[in-house]
């Protein structure tokens, strides 16, 4: 990689999805860039750039973030989950059967960030209402769906229910 | 063996679906290639201004810099390009290049490219780069364009890009005679698509057998294919343009943008793949922008109700150039052919100006047209019907389009098929008792607030046919084919002209061609969004997936499965009509006895040729096209219902219920069909209560982030419910309709209607969308000035 | 949207905060939560030729009770201070205020000294330190001073901090639990900046003064006069309209922003002294 000059690059060393990796970064390159562009994790997406849209969202030692948000540097020595990561450990395996029973997405851009936010909420309250689930998600844009699919989703993976559309 | 069951009807979920939720969608932005340079724009900070002089020395000696173009440089490996629609007679439009050359004409217009090494010192350099600027004066509001304060092109003669009247019947006599006049000017803010993934393009060029291999955040990959190769003079089948996994698009990703075009000259300048992903900033400045309409609108009653004439006067401000190759004209044409559509008026005129003005083109998006003929109309009635003390929903009864009546020639002169009007409204309204709603009105009144109840019905143009874009001039087909393939394996392989940025319009068309041939669902896979790949066709454009798209689908599993019989015929030697296909097997017709595995078949077919008759050639595949030959567009109806609260203190206004009935015709996936009506009902709640790019008389954009731009969340959205009417389309097999414009076509104007119904409780009214706490505030504070000259009537 | 680039440092003590923050003075800035000023470097608004990354600095995390005030550590995060039992016990005004904050991932990063040293005049956390009479403590290398947040705020999204300073905590009085207070604000989505928002904060031992604040609408949230005069007595119904839209033509000389602001206003000065009563 070609870098500006001036423009020292900074040796960060994490565990993402369980494994430990080593990169030599920019210090301006922000967490979300380094997940796709440095370890080709692509299932976090970039849709704003400026903390606003949840696209990006992953688990950074535990609590949500907008990885987007931070830069890769500052993950030194942290442990990141991304949405590959949570699919291959089986951890958001009920809410990924829900989001595809009920096609709780569309075009599926925000639905790695809204799965993402989802388990969070469900590891913090297994049994939410519609209205927590609402104001959970709201953090993440969806354009697609209007909302009542995810919601329908998120239900029917905590209450166990598969809710007919 | 389990039994195969008809796929149509059913809510299966997207095979695609699932990769989307592993992380491992393949978007544009997730491809890479060796060598990639990446693309960034600095793009004008002025509306309007001469470029004097552009200075890039600086720009160009820094490390990691590749190229840096002017559009000068640009322009050598390119033609021009104008947005003219040649059905619409006198329709100007200016020439265009990629990037600006001379003159930038709106604020975000790209003006010099950079590629290098990352995007990061892409736009490192673009800090270095100097240009001298001399700001114009820039137009800024519709009003201000008309008047042509400043003629923004020269060789146009003034800035209207097309004035065009309709009318049907004697517009003067019903106006003169009627009863009560009802008259106001809609305002409706401009918007943009905001699909969650930005506008991304990555251009690979091959010098050796001068080849270009396009990935595309795109609708429709067939046109862009058609159109890089005209523009850069390339030979079309050398080029290919694939669309992978699209997140979102609207309308906003289905024509040309100068920066895309811009990229895949820098493939080939540089001989690099180039790689172009608008950031969400330069989103907002340089994405198609839509709506921006100011409409005078004049509806005439007689006594009982009855509509006697609609006048309307469609002011229609675009950018500064005419979208190509489809052209800026279409939402105008749209309001003139919707407006009062769902009703029968025997007198119309209604005239429409396209201007310009320096702004980001204007483009398609969601339900084009739609949402502000359908506002304006349906307010007219309410309006009406305030206006004559008479019931909005009677009143809508008494005028409407009757059910069965077959094709009817509109006002506007519009074929429209056997709508369904009486059966939807009388759809949306079974469960909600609107006596009990007017009870918790008054008694919500007692405390303070405003409840209102709005209704909307509207016409949708669903699926385009062979005319609209034939008189255009445009590389642009309203025609798809779908080729199916019989594997060696006996499963089934699709190739679509269909496009799917996530509608299901690929499901959909699994679920017609396994009914079609009479194999599983499971045993179908659907392959679209590739130039070369699939056959030549529209993509996605005016919910023309599960029309079109499938019916071309059908007639290719048709074909497939005779020929599956036919082969099947002379291998145990039984007439083709005396078996059917039934899952993995074939059956006797009338015994149901299985007969031999379909993967027999194809063995045969595709490996033992031999054991044929002589002179037999098995045919594996089959493609087949369907185009609405004869019809402009195929249309349907739904209607909206929709009940808002008002806090008057605070001018804010929240949704509490949302109904649409829609007549989908029959209905291939209910579930698909749901959330895409869901889907464009929030876009079109946005449109009644959030979403504006604001500029100001100059043109200044003042609307840069999402944080400005306000899109529906979760949190402001209530459930939405949708019922159905199937009234099967005649003119295809299936007889699906298509819905995508639905939602965002009737949900502000049934949003508008019941801030209106609620207001009308203090007198006041509003007819501007965006409906904000200010436009809401400022209603009520209208009225309240009123009232110091007659006290008493507001509380 | 790339920022541009820049050094990095992450000192883990505060004195060596200090002495890159002296040394590089005007071409640093403090790196706390990142959640607004992220966003200002993608945006190139923000161009610092140096980040100081405080995040590791343990020193400044943490809510303290110190008898009478509560010391909230500068990179103490909002979900922290959402999560402390001390602050629901003491400080029910701070979670309410910053229950509005955002959304549960900014919560996570953001934080409140930096919340307060950005300044933003929509923000919930400065108005409500400054509603409760907080104190901020900034340190340089030289000295520790506390600055009243009364003094603090001086202008759009510029504060009493000196470029040599690292605002380190925000020391609150603690407030009688029996003592009713409102905060109200008027976001048109839930989670956004608001608006317009009012809180009321009467008098106690630790504050001996009534507060207003009025934030959402001028270029610093302010302790509005027109309400503080409300307090008590005849209350809200003897409305200070006219006192409220004098305040409010400070920032608006147009009338047409007073008359969309000022009712808004009104509302919820309305709405907010029904709360303070029983």
């Amino acid at each position: 990689m070609t870098v500006s000059p001036d423009e020292p690059e900074v040796v960060v060393r994490l565990t993402v999805n369980g494994a430990a990796e080593t990169r030599s970064v920019s210090p301006r390159q922000h967490l979300a860039d380094f997940l796709r562009d440095e370890l080709g994790l692509t299932g976090t997406h970039v849709g704003c750039e400026h903390g606003v849209c949840g696209a990006c969202t992953v688990l950074v030692d535990g609590d949500i973030v907008r990885s987007c948000l931070m830069l890769a540097v500052q993950a030194d020595g942290a442990v990141v989950d991304t949405v590959e990561g949570l699919s291959d450990s089986g951890e958001i395996a009920v809410l990924q059967q829900t989001f595809l029973a009920r096609n709780a997405l569309q075009c599926g851009f925000c639905t790695p960030g809204m799965l993402v936010t989802a388990a969070d909420l469900l590891r913090s309250v297994p049994e939410p209402t519609r209205e927590e689930v609402r104001e959970a998600i709201s953090a993440n844009y969806c354009r697609c769906t209007g909302y009542h699919a995810i919601v329908d989703a998120v239900m029917a993976a905590a209450h166990g229910t598969e809710q007919k559309p | 063996m389990t039994e195969v069951v008809p796929a149509i009807g059913r809510s299966i979920p997207r095979p695609r679906a699932k990769r989307l939720i592993s992380g491992r969608g393949r978007y544009t932005g997730d491809i890479t290639a060796r060598r990639t340079v990446h693309v960034a724009f600095l793009r004008s900070p002025y509306p309007h201004a001469i470029i004097n002089s552009i200075s890039a020395d600086a720009a160009r000696s820094l490390n990691g810099v590749v190229l840096v173009a002017t559009g000068a440089d640009i322009a050598q490996h390119c033609k021009p390009f104008a947005g003219i629609h040649r059905l619409f007679k006198g329709m100007k439009a200016p020439d265009q290049l990629p990037v600006a050359v001379g003159r930038a004409c709106w604020q975000g217009e790209p003006v010099v490219a950079i590629a290098a090494e990352t995007r990061a010192i892409a736009e490192d350099a673009l800090d270095l780069i100097e240009i001298d600027w001399e700001p114009l004066e820039g137009l800024g509001t519709p009003e201000k364009a008309v008047a042509g304060v400043v003629v923004l092109h020269d060789k146009l003669g003034d800035n209207i890009g097309y004035d065009g009247v309709t009318a049907s019947g004697d517009i003067d006599a019903a106006f003169a005679g009627a009863a009560v006049v009802v008259q106001d000017t809609f305002r409706f803010g401009r918007h943009t698509g905001v699909s969650l993934e930005p506008r991304s393009i990555l251009a690979a060029y091959d010098p050796s057998d001068e080849s270009l291999v396009v990935h595309e955040s795109h609708q429709c990959p067939a046109q862009q294919q058609a159109v890089f190769a005209d523009l850069m003079g390339l030979q079309e089948h050398r080029v290919r343009v694939v669309c992978p996994d699209v997140g979102g698009a609207f309308g906003l990703k289905q024509q040309l943008y100068g920066d895309e075009l811009a990229t895949c000259i820098i493939a080939k300048m540089t001989r690099r793949p180039a790689s172009f992903i608008a950031d969400r900033v330069e989103s907002f400045a340089s994405d198609n922008h839509a709506r921006e309409h100011v409409v005078e609108a004049r509806m005439a009653f007689d006594p009982d109700g009855r509509i006697r004439g609609l006048m309307i006067d469609d002011l229609f401000a675009v950018g500064a150039y005419s979208q190509y190759p489809r052209s800026s004209i279409g939402e105008a044409s749209h309001v003139a052919a919707l407006t009062g559509a769902p009703y029968d008026i025997a007198a119309y005129q209604a005239r429409v100006r396209m201007v310009y003005q320096n702004k980001p083109p204007v483009g398609h998006y969601r339900a084009v047209g739609h949402p502000i003929a359908c506002a304006v109309g349906e307010s007219l009635l309410d309006q009406g019907a305030r206006a004559l003390g008479l019931d909005a929903i009677a009143m809508r009864r008494l005028n409407q389009v009757r059910d069965g009546s077959g094709p009817h020639t509109s006002h506007s002169g519009f074929v429209l098929n056997g709508l369904s009007v009486e059966a939807t409204l009388d759809r949306v309204l079974e469960g909600f008792d609107v006596a009990a709603f007017r009870k918790e009105q008054a008694e919500a009144r007692e405390r303070g607030i405003l409840l209102g109840l709005g209704i909307a019905n509207f016409v949708e143009l669903a699926g385009t046919g062979a005319p609209y874009y034939g008189e255009s001039g445009a590389p642009v087909t309203a025609q798809e084919s779908c080729l199916v393939r019989f594997e060696p394996s006996g499963q089934i392989r699709c190739h679509a002209s269909a496009t799917d940025q996530g509608q299901g319009t690929d499901t959909a068309i699994g679920q017609a061609v396994a009914d079609a041939i009479g194999v599983f669902f499971d045993d179908v896979e659907v392959i679209s969004g590739d130039s070369m790949a699939c056959p030549s066709g529209g993509g996605a454009w005016a919910s023309r997936g599960a029309s079109a798209g499938v019916e071309a689908a059908v007639r290719a599993g048709r074909a497939m499965r005779d020929e599956i019989l036919r082969l099947a015929g002379l291998i145990l030697q039984r007439k083709p009509e005396q078996m059917t296909v039934a899952g993995r097997v074939i059956r006797d017709a009338s015994t149901g006895a299985e007969l031999v595995p379909l993967k027999d078949v194809a063995t045969i077919g595709h490996y033992r040729q031999h054991l044929l008759p002589p002179g037999t050639q098995p045919e594996m595949s089959m493609l087949r096209s369907f185009v609405p030959q004869n019809q402009s567009f195929l249309t349907t109806n739904g209607v909206q219902l929709s009940v808002v609260s008002i806090d008057p203190g605070l001018g804010d206004v929240r949704l509490l219920r949302h109904r649409v009935a829609h007549d989908s015709g029959t209905v291939i996936n209910p579930m698909l069909l749901n959330e895409q009506i869901r889907g464009g009902v929030v876009q079109g709640l946005g449109a009644a209560l959030f979403e504006e790019i604001r500029y100001g008389e100059d043109a200044v954009l003042g609307t840069g982030t999402l944080m400005d731009y306000l899109v529906p969340l979760a949190t402001e959205i209530p459930d939405i419910e949708v019922v159905h009417v199937a009234n099967a389309d005649p003119g295809t097999t299936i007889g699906a309709k298509g819905a995508g414009e639905a939602g965002t076509a009737g949900a502000a104007a049934a949003v508008l209607n019941a801030v209106n119904d609620a207001l009308a409780l203090i007198g006041a009214s509003v007819n501007t969308l965006p409906i904000t706490p200010e436009r809401v505030l400022a209603a009520i504070d209208q009225v309240t000035r009123e009232d110091q000259q007659a006290p008493g009537n507001y509380k | 949207m790339k920022p541009t680039s820049f050094s990095y440092h992450r000192p883990g003590t505060l004195p060596e905060a200090l002495a890159l923050l002296s040394e590089y003075q005007g071409a640093a800035r403090i790196l706390a939560g990142g959640q607004s000023l992220m966003p200002l470097m993608a945006m190139r608004m923000a161009r610092p030729e140096r980040v100081i990354d405080i995040n590791r600095i343990d020193d400044l995390k943490g809510i303290r009770d110190a008898g009478d005030t509560l010391t909230i550590g500068a990179l103490t995060r909002y979900n922290d201070i959402l999560r402390s039992p001390l602050i629901a016990a003491q400080m029910p005004l701070l979670a309410e205020a910053i229950g509005h904050v955002a959304h549960h991932a900014i919560r996570n990063r953001g934080t409140i000294g930096g919340s307060l040293a950005l300044a933003d005049p929509s923000a919930e956390t400065p108005a409500t330190c400054l509603a409760l009479g907080a104190r901020i403590v900034a340190q340089s290398t030289s000295r520790e001073r506390e600055i009243a947040t009364d003094d603090f705020f001086d202008g759009l999204m510029s504060t009493a901090l000196e470029e040599h300073e690292i605002l380190v905590a925000v020391r609150i009085p603690k407030r009688p639990t029996a003592l009713p207070h409102a905060f109200i604000e008027f976001a048109r989505r839930k989670g956004d900046f608001a608006q317009a928002g009012i809180i009321l904060a009467p008098a106690h031992d630790g504050m001996p003064e009534n507060r207003a604040v009025i934030f959402g609408i001028g270029p610093t949230p302010w302790r509005s006069a027109a309400l503080e005069a409300a307090f008590g007595g005849e209350g809200f119904a003897a409305a200070p309209k006219a006192a409220l839209k004098d305040e409010l033509n400070v920032y608006f000389a147009d009338d047409e922003a007073a008359a969309f602001k000022l009712p808004i206003v009104m509302t919820l000065a309305q709405r907010a002294f029904a709360r303070l009563k029983p």
